[in-house]
């Protein structure tokens, strides 16, 4: 399901960081050895042999992240993003693996475009990457894809994200056809009924600037409908991208009731509000758009009551000249991959809103468990997926300190806490600075 | 013996350019801007009262109108407002030009930036549309109406118009009827109104009311009853070619006359009635109300040439200094 170039599996020592793995419950000062890309001793003091040795003196080590919504561009406009640059930006955040949406052109509906990626992915990724597959044809929202052989073909899921599956019977099918793959669906909810020319969130700040609102019901609406058709069906599912208090209830109270769904948010949705489209910046235009203080609240209460199990940066690269235009003829998306961490750390760790371990568990093993991938962790015999992380570290982000193709993220010109250090991927030294 | 000349004609040079000042929202002034730029437009009036009515002011600037869309009135009198205080002017209508080989609105402004403009007034179809110019060219911004968002300079001759006829802004009671929802209009002038301290009622159809608008300090209803404790009725344009198609925000325009719409049985005699045109008669406002004695519809517009006067001189010049004082600008 996830794939990357074949590389060398390193021997490395990692000495004297803060080893923090919430999920295995390990916070010590430790030496990590890992023997050719895997972890073979936690301990004081290791043998270096002839490793490479990190010294980590003052650094955290943690389980490297995992990003379940990022947008590759590929195929289709490889000018804003490739498979190569995404997965280097990944790697460049602390990500050991990526899911990548397949809203591109052509849109990922058949075995021979999935197939293509694969083979792309294995001669230039970065870190591993999984390929989601359309729920339904080209997107258009009417016949489904051939789920099956797209799972053989190695799909990571199924989504339409973009746009939302509109008909109900459509999805009720989707949920049905899609058990037999093993594989989660995941959905962008939007009754596009309600959100139709919406530039920004409906409230003050658009009654007093002017746009289109998009109403957080938009939202909410369509994901009370698919966890009502995930309960009557009894399957899993995904909740993209979500921005709106009433989704985070629906999806507490269904989870309440035993419905297997997780919820996934975004990095701008629990760091912004609405109140930063005052500065009509194209680069704080997304879809979901900013929401109000109430809704960005009840996001991270979300987040740390575990209703909401994965933070996403729903990556989203658009060409620089596409977004130098007004705000309202700017295409909706910011990028993320490479700021996630740090704009979190820095807006919510360090004012002790969200605890450090939580950020790192919903930034890893929470990603990584909604879509049955293999949890990153700090375990002898595991893996080394892991990033080493200078939380003191302070950097302003720069258009040119990107190695994603495109620069249009919402920090820019901002300063920020909390660098990337080195990240291990799959035993490889992925990143390092 | 050149070293001598060179420090007498220190005085002599022009001084040093003003820091760059924009005029985008009625967000970004102040009461004090606003009450500065009402004075200076009232001087302005009363020199347009001579016989020759063209000031030096602004002899050797350049002010470029770009248009992005139609207009009559504010294009107009921006460029006769600049004519009269001596600017040089060219007009850009995005018919014609570049615009139509689809030129991006940044490339347009980079071009027209390099003809070293003093001021650039824009109108453009889209919100944010002058502050991008902003970025990209030295000039100073004159936003002449962006989308839905902002049109501070009709706000401006708004508030001009009221104090000219009743005296005052202070406890003013203004009714704005129709369609707040699409009016950038509206916008501009709820902010002007609650800045200078008066009452702001409006009035319209639930789904032309934006949800959340009473933020921006005024009341809202959908009780057209509510125009009668008003001094002014600001009559709102029924946007016809903003109503997408199927969207209902009423369900015809038949409806909306008959309860939105502006009729001298709705109106009681002495309560002024503005619109900022082009007006739809018979839909939003009764050509019996347009045309009697207390509509203020063309004071509005000789309004608007001496408001503009008076926004392109406050730019080009570093404030309020001598502004009040009607010889100063004789010399000036």
């Amino acid at each position: 399901m996830l794939f990357a170039r074949a590389g060398s599996k390193e021997n490395i020592v990692v000495r004297g960081a803060r080893v923090l793995d919430p999920v295995q419950g390990v916070d010590a000062v430790l030496d990590v050895r890992i023997d050719d890309g895997v972890i073979a001793a936690l301990g004081s003091g290791l043998d270096t042999n002839s490793h490479r040795v990190i010294d980590a003196d003052g650094l955290l080590l943690a389980p490297a992240f995992v990003d379940p919504h990022v947008h590759l561009r590929t195929p289709g406009r490889e000018d804003e993003e490739t498979i190569a640059s995404g997965t280097a930006a990944g790697a460049a955040g602390g990500y050991c693996a990526i899911l990548a949406m397949p809203n591109t052109d052509p849109v990922v509906d058949s075995a021979a475009t999935l197939g293509a990626l694969v083979d792309t992915a294995r001669a230039e990724a970065e870190i591993a990457v999984g390929f989601l597959a359309a729920i339904t044809k080209g997107h258009g929202g009417s016949e489904l894809t051939e789920m099956g052989e797209l799972a053989e073909a190695g799909a990571a899921g199924f989504t339409d994200d973009g746009v939302p599956v509109t008909s109900a019977g459509l999805m009720r099918r989707a949920l049905q056809y899609g058990s037999l793959t093993g594989r989660r669906l995941a959905l962008h909810c939007e009754e596009t009924t309600l959100s139709r020319s919406g530039q920004m969130h409906e409230g003050e700040v658009s009654a007093e600037l002017g746009f289109t609102g998009y109403p957080s019901v938009a939202e909410s609406l369509m994901v009370e409908r698919d966890l009502a058709l995930a309960a009557y069906e009894r399957q899993p599912l995904h909740l993209l991208h979500l921005s709106a208090w009433e989704s985070v209830q629906a999806l507490r109270r269904a989870r309440g009731e035993g419905v297997q769904a997780t919820g996934e948010v975004t990095p701008h949705h629990l760091c912004l509000t609405d109140e930063a489209v005052r500065s009509l910046d194209p680069n704080v235009k997304m879809n979901p758009p900013l929401r109000s203080a109430s809704d960005r609240t009840a996001l991270i209460e979300g987040l740390k009551d575990g209703t909401i199990t994965a933070i996403a940066t729903d990556h989203a690269p658009h060409a620089r000249h596409e977004k130098d235009v007004p705000f309202e003829a700017a295409p909706f998306g910011v990028t993320g991959l490479e700021t996630a961490f740090a704009a979190l750390y820095t807006r919510l760790v360090e004012p002790g809103v969200v605890p450090l371990e939580t950020l790192l568990e919903r930034m890893s093993a929470g990603p990584a468990r909604a879509y049955g991938l293999d949890e990153p962790k700090i375990s002898v015999g595991a893996a080394a997926n892991l990033v080493l992380l200078d939380l003191n570290g302070t950097y302003r982000v720069t258009a040119e300190s990107f190695r994603s193709r495109s620069v249009n993220s919402w920090l820019l010109g901002q300063t920020v806490k909390a660098k990337v250090r080195a990240t291990i991927a799959a035993g490889r030294l992925a990143f390092s600075s | 013996m050149t070293a001598d000349i060179r420090v007498m004609r220190e005085d002599l040079r022009p001084p040093a350019r003003p820091p760059r000042r924009h005029f985008i929202s009625i967000k970004d002034v102040t009461r004090d801007d606003i009450e500065r730029l009402l004075a200076t437009a009232r001087t302005f009036e009363r020199s347009l009262e001579r016989e020759v009515k063209k000031l030096p002011t602004l002899k050797g600037r350049l002010v470029i109108n770009v248009f992005y869309e139609a207009s009559t009135r504010t294009s107009s009198s921006f460029e006769l407002a600049a004519k009269r205080l001596s600017a040089d002017t060219m007009s850009i209508k995005s018919s014609g030009s570049s615009v139509e080989k689809g030129e991006s609105l940044k490339d347009t402004a980079i071009t027209l930036g390099a003809y070293d403009p003093d001021v650039i007034v824009i109108r453009h179809p889209q919100i944010g549309a002058p502050n991008l110019v902003t970025r990209v060219t030295e000039a100073h911004i004159v936003n002449a109406g962006d989308g839905k968002h902002q049109h501070p300079t009709q706000a401006l001759l708004d508030l001009y118009t009221m104090r000219e006829e009743l005296g005052r802004l202070e406890g003013l009671h203004v009714a704005i009827v129709g369609d707040v929802l699409h009016s950038r209009v509206a916008r501009s002038l709820i902010q002007a109104l609650a800045l200078t301290g008066a009452h702001v009622t409006l009035v319209g159809p639930p789904a032309l009311l934006p949800r959340g608008i009473e933020a921006m300090g005024c009341e809202a209803t959908t009780d057209i009853g509510a125009i009668a404790a008003a001094d002014v009725v600001y009559v709102l344009r029924m946007q016809r070619e903003r109503m997408q198609e199927g969207a209902n925000y009423v369900p015809s325009l038949r409806e909306y006359t008959a309860r939105w719409g502006v009729t001298p049985e709705r109106v009681r005699p002495g309560q002024k009635v503005m619109h900022p045109g082009p007006m739809n008669r018979g839909v939003e406002i009764d050509p019996r109300v347009a045309d009697h004695a207390d509509a203020l519809i063309e004071t509005q517009v000789r309004a608007g040439l001496v408001t503009r006067m008076a926004v392109l001189y406050d730019l080009l010049t570093t404030g309020p200094v001598g502004v009040k004082n009607e010889t100063a600008l004789e010399v000036a």
